[in-house]
Parts: structure tokens; C-alpha cells; sequence
């Protein structure tokens, strides 16, 4: 079963502990989080009124990011993470170009840059350290089923408190990490643009055709290759009967 | 060979010009190498593709294009009249893909990893599909021009099999053109949301595969028209004038694709208010397709080498507007992020296209570029001076 997180936003107190214990878990200089960059993998929007939205990678079912990678260097994991390889990377920024949450940052200073973004914590035994750090249980890491159970319930059992919407249940074709909170996920600045489509579908509608290119585009020219040769023969053919005509005539 | 003495002083400045660059494309290399792509670049993680990718790689790669139509025209379809063009144009083709290697090298972030699509494979990636092609193609171009290097060294055993294999090598280079051009429009179908409605299209491979082809045959014009000032080489108007013919076609069919995608779409609204995207929208489309269409389905145009290589060039400049609308300007207006290109990004694209021009004269120089032109040339200046004067100029 695939892992995934449950962003409570109600619950979130704004108290920066998940920022603090991933950087910790990266091993990245403490410091304040604004926006992704490339030693910052999560950090808290302030949208007012005490609410605090949460941003990490979406890890999503279907990644715009790892279908882009031209070597598989991200690659969505059975278990749920969506994993960078340095090793692999060549550095083609093409993730960064698809991602439509705008996650995958740079190492632009760097003469061996990385790409660089949230793994969930793929690689630490315990899990998620933004999770385990969380005091509210704002941040949930479980099965990504049981959590959209989990998150249907809250829901349910307290309307008031809760707008009736799982963000990331559809979301660019579902994605791992969860959100629900008191409004619709537009008033708490998460992206809506990127509908419910997964994004690599519209990249394999054309990519299919390319066996057909190669096959009929092959047929199709040595066709008139050999037609027009033919035809050249043919008139090289006649032009030196018609000259051996005049010949005769003469 | 007269025409050498004229051209030589006239060259002065353009060597200058090179030399100061290729200065710049070292200095920058070296920055770049030991500081990263943020010390000579203004790309940034929501703005992570610039001028290097707009330019030199969308836009080496399109302007190649003439590369495999006229490899088309003269070994699939035996139009043998364009074979006095066919060198120069394959030369350029090579020259342009290697330069694409070179950009590719300065942008990509771990270069030394460039051959990993060979054995990491994800098929289902646009990008794959670029590097293969790119791989591929470059080696087609290599062997098509093989020919003229191995004339110069008098290497009459490869020559023979390489004749024999020309068929075969141009067909494959077909395909992968067509593959290569199609794929760098197919890279911008996963970004929906970060490409202007005025951009953005499903269609998108096959406007990047026409485009080109327009592009291919207006550089290829273009081109015999420099050559003949740099080289004093004289030129094939009525071949020129026959391609140009074929222009209006591609021209004609890439305008009706246009539209038609773009009501089909709604999109044309999108066009107001009028922004400096709009604009740029515009004059892509109208400068750099209609009124050239327009101008060289005139026989008056056709006429003259010079006006010929003014419409053409038009074709040239829309088609890198183009090229740039789709990579910066349309990203720009979708995603709200700004990019200017820092001068060090301007530097390395100028050295670039220096280093292809160096290429280039240096391959004429050495090898035999236009080997038939000048044989027939010589003939017909023979016969009639005056008036191929008068046509050319
Ligand atoms: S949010 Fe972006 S980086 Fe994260 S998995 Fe999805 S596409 Fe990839
Ligand atoms: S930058 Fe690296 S991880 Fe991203 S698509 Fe390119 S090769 Fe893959
Ligand atoms: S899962 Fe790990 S890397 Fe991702 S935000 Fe949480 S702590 Fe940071």
C-alpha cells in the first residue's frame, strides 16, 4: 500500500516545528522558510486569520516531474515517494519545467548542481520527520488510503469546521500528500490551475505516434525513393531510345 | 577565385568580432564551470529555461531544417536540380547540431551525464526523445557530409559505400528530423498552465515540424545569399526562386494550422487586452508569416536574390520569434514570473553562432562545399555575363 501525508489545515498552529525538523532531517542550515529554494523543501503560508497552510511536494500519483525526467531520475516509488537521484541527473531542469505545483528547485551555484526537493522522508526509517515533529498532528503520514478515509471523516463529523473538500484526491491526477481545511483550497493559496488531469497524458498523446512516424514515415519515403528512381530510369530509358531514333533517322 | 580578393578586407571586422567573442565564450565557460549556471545566467527555479534553450537549442535545431528537406528533395524524390545546394545545406545542418551540443553542454547542469539517456531509459519522457534524436541525427549529418571529406582526402573505398548507403542515411535522417523538430513542440505539452492560450496547443509538435520546415527552406535562401558575399559564390536564383515557391506552401499550410488551432480553441481573445504578448504575437505571425508569404508568391520577389533573401529572412526572424514566444514570452505572461536573459546568456549565443559561421567558412575553405555550383556557374558566366549580373544584383 502506498504512503502518503494528510495535511490537517485546522489544525495547524503555525508553530514552524515540521519547517525546523526537515531541515533538521536534510541537513540543511536552520533558518527562516519562505518559498521553495533549493535548502528549503517545505515552508508555512501565512493566509491570515491563524490559518497556516503547509507546502511540500504533492507526490503525486502520476508525476508531471518524473514522466518529464528524461533517465528516471525521479521516479514515483511503489511505496508512495516520489525519489531523486543525483547520480542519474544530467541537469536538464525539464522536472522543473512540468512540475505544475512548482516544487523541483536548483542548485544554481553549484558546479554539480542537484535538483532538489521533498522525498517524504524516503530514505529515513522512521518516516516523515515533518510528521513525527508535528505537536497538533496538523502533519499525518499513513496510508494514503486510510488517510482519504480519515480525512472523509473529519469532514463529516464537523462541517462547520471543515470546507467539504479533499485537495489532492483529484488533484493533477491524485497526489499522495492530502489537504483538507477550513476553506476551498484557492482562499488557502494552493494551486488550482492544474486541474484533474495527469499531466503525462498529454505528453503520451503525442509521444505514441512516434513508432507510427517511424514506421509509415519509412515506408512512405523509400515509396517515392524507389518510385522516383523508377521514373528517372524510365526517362533516362526513353530519352536514349528517342536519341537512337534521331540517330536512325538521320 | 577573383572574387576572394574583394570579399578578404570586407572580413576584417567580422574576424575582430569573432575573436572577441570566442574571448567571452571561454571566460564565461570558466565561470560558469566553477560557480554554476546562477553566476552567468538570470534562470531561476520558477524560470528554470532561458535564452540558451530558446535560442540555441529551438532555434539551432529549426534553422537545420533545411538540412533534411533538401536531403529530401534531391535522394527520395531525385529532384536533382537541387543538388548544388545540397552540401552547403547539410554543412549548415551539421554545423547547427553541433552548436546545439555545445549549448546544450554550457546548459545543462552535469553535463559529463549527457550520455546517460543512451542507458537510462524513460520512454515516456519528450525529453528522451529530444536527446536521441539529437544524438542521432547529429551522427546522420556527420555521415552526409562525410563525402566531401573524404573527396579532399581521396578516399575512394568509404566514398563508394557511403553513395551506396545515401538512400538509406537520408531517409533515417527524415524520420528523425521530423521526430526532433515535432518532439521540441511536444516538450511544452506538459506545461498547460505555464503557456499562453495564444501558445499553448495540442498541436504543438506538428506547428514546431512545419514551422521548421518554412524555416529550413528560408535559411537555406538565406544562407546561398551570405555565402555568396562572404564566398563570392554565385547563386542559383531560378533554384532559389523554385524553393521560395515552395515556401508560400509550407508558409500558406502552417497559417491555416494556426488558425484554425486557435479558434478551434478560443483562444484569439485571449488576445486583448493588448499586451506587449500580444504584440509579440502579432508580429510572429504576421511579419514573420503573412507578409512573406505574401511578397514571395510574387514573381517580383522571385525575381531577385536579394528581395528573396529580405522575405526569406523575414521567414527566419518570425520563425526565432516564434521560438522565443513559446519558450519565454508565453511562459512570462502564463506564470507571471519575468526573465531577461543576462548579458553573459547573450554573450555565449553570439559566440556561438560565431563559432558556426567560423565552422562554416573554415568547411568551405577546406573541403568542397558547392562543388557543382561553381562548375555550372563558371559555365553559365561564361556564356552570359551581363545578364546574370543583371539578375543578381
Ligand atoms: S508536486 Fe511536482 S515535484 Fe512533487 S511529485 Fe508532483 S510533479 Fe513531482
Ligand atoms: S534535471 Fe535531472 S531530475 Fe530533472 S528532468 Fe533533468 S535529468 Fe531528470
Ligand atoms: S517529508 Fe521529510 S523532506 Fe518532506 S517536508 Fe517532511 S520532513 Fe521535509
Amino acid at each position: 500500500m502506498a504512503r502518503g501525508m494528510l495535511i490537517d489545515v485546522t489544525k495547524c498552529v503555525g508553530c514552524g516545528a515540521c519547517v525546523e525538523a526537515c531541515q533538521q532531517a536534510n541537513g540543511q542550515p536552520p533558518h527562516e522558510a519562505r518559498h521553495f529554494d533549493q535548502d528549503t523543501f517545505t515552508y508555512l503560508l501565512d493566509r491570515g486569520n491563524d490559518v497556516y497552510v503547509r507546502r511540500l511536494c504533492m507526490h503525486c500519483l502520476n508525476p508531471a516531474c518524473a514522466s518529464a525526467c528524461p533517465i528516471g531520475a525521479l521516479r514515483k516509488t511503489a511505496e508512495g515517494p516520489v525519489t531523486y537521484d543525483p547520480q542519474r541527473c544530467m541537469g536538464c531542469r525539464y522536472c522543473m519545467t512540468a512540475c505544475p505545483f512548482g516544487v523541483p528547485t536548483y542548485e544554481w551555484f553549484s558546479p554539480a548542481p542537484r535538483v532538489r526537493k521533498c522525498e517524504m522522508c524516503a530514505r529515513r526509517p522512521q518516516g516523515p520527520a515533518c510528521a513525527e515533529a508535528c505537536p497538533t498532528g496538523a502533519t499525518q503520514a499513513g496510508f494514503r488510503d486510510q488517510l482519504v478515509a480519515e480525512a472523509q471523516r473529519r469532514i463529516q463529523e464537523d462541517p462547520k469546521t471543515y470546507y467539504p473538500y479533499i485537495y489532492g484526491l483529484r488533484e493533477a491526477g491524485g497526489t499522495s500528500v492530502l489537504y483538507i481545511g477550513p476553506a476551498e483550497p484557492e482562499a488557502l493559496g494552493l494551486p488550482t490551475h492544474v486541474g484533474f488531469e495527469p499531466l503525462p497524458q498529454l505528453t503520451w498523446r503525442a509521444l505514441k505516434h512516434v513508432p507510427d512516424v517511424v514506421v509509415f514515415g519509412g515506408v512512405l519515403l523509400s515509396g517515392f525513393w524507389w518510385l522516383t528512381k523508377r521514373k528517372e530510369e524510365v526517362a533516362r530509358h526513353e530519352g536514349a531510345h528517342k536519341s537512337k531514333e534521331v540517330n536512325h533517322d538521320r | 577565385m577573383t572574387a576572394k580578393k574583394l570579399v578578404l578586407p570586407r572580413l576584417g571586422f567580422w574576424w575582430v568580432a569573432a575573436g572577441i567573442l570566442l574571448i567571452a565564450l571561454g571566460v564565461i565557460a570558466a565561470v560558469r564551470f566553477t560557480k554554476g549556471l546562477g553566476a552567468v545566467t538570470n534562470l531561476s527555479d520558477p524560470f528554470p529555461w532561458g535564452l540558451w534553450i530558446g535560442f540555441d537549442v529551438l532555434c539551432g535545431v529549426g534553422l537545420a531544417a533545411g538540412g533534411f528537406a533538401i536531403a529530401a528533395a534531391v535522394y527520395v524524390f531525385h529532384l536533382e536540380d537541387f543538388k548544388p545546394i545540397l552540401r552547403p545545406t547539410i554543412l549548415t545542418a551539421f554545423l547547427g547540431y553541433a552548436l546545439v551540443i555545445v549549448a546544450l553542454i554550457f546548459d545543462l547542469g552535469k553535463p559529463w551525464n549527457i550520455w546517460h539517456p543512451i542507458v537510462m531509459w524513460n520512454p515516456h519522457s519528450v525529453m528522451f526523445e529530444v536527446g536521441w534524436c539529437v544524438m542521432l541525427y547529429t551522427t546522420v549529418l556527420f555521415l552526409e557530409f562525410l563525402p566531401a571529406v573524404l573527396e579532399r582526402f581521396r578516399l575512394a573505398k568509404p566514398l563508394r559505400i557511403l553513395a551506396k548507403a545515401s538512400p538509406f542515411l537520408v531517409i533515417l535522417g527524415v524520420i528523425l528530423s521530423t521526430l526532433h523538430q515535432s518532439s521540441l513542440g511536444s516538450l511544452f505539452l506538459i506545461l498547460p498552465h505555464k503557456v499562453h492560450p495564444l501558445w499553448y496547443s495540442p498541436l504543438l509538435p506538428v506547428l514546431f515540424f512545419v514551422s521548421a520546415v518554412a524555416a529550413g527552406l528560408a535559411m537555406t535562401v538565406v544562407e546561398s545569399w551570405f555565402s555568396r558575399r562572404a564566398f563570392g559564390r554565385p547563386i542559383e536564383t531560378a533554384l532559389l526562386a523554385r524553393l521560395s515557391r515552395t515556401s508560400v506552401v509550407v508558409l500558406a499550410l502552417y497559417l491555416a494550422l494556426r488558425l484554425r488551432d486557435l479558434i478551434a480553441r478560443q483562444a484569439l481573445p485571449t488576445l486583448f487586452p493588448l499586451s506587449l504578448a500580444s504584440w509579440l504575437f502579432l508580429a510572429e505571425l504576421i511579419l514573420g508569416v503573412v507578409v512573406p508569404m505574401v511578397a514571395l508568391a510574387t514573381a517580383w520577389v522571385r525575381s531577385s536574390p536579394r528581395r528573396l533573401a529580405i522575405f526569406q529572412g523575414m521567414v527566419v526572424l518570425g520563425f526565432i520569434l516564434n521560438r522565443l514566444n513559446v519558450s519565454i514570452t508565453a511562459v512570462e505572461s502564463a506564470t507571471g514570473y519575468r526573465y531577461l536573459p543576462a548579458i553573459p546568456e547573450f554573450l555565449v549565443t553570439m559566440g556561438l553562432v560565431a563559432l558556426g559561421m567560423l565552422g562554416f567558412c573554415a568547411a568551405c575553405k577546406y573541403f568542397n562545399v558547392f562543388p557543382e555550383t561553381q562548375w555550372r556557374e563558371e559555365e553559365k558566366w561564361r556564356t552570359a555575363p551581363a545578364a546574370s549580373l543583371a539578375i543578381d544584383g
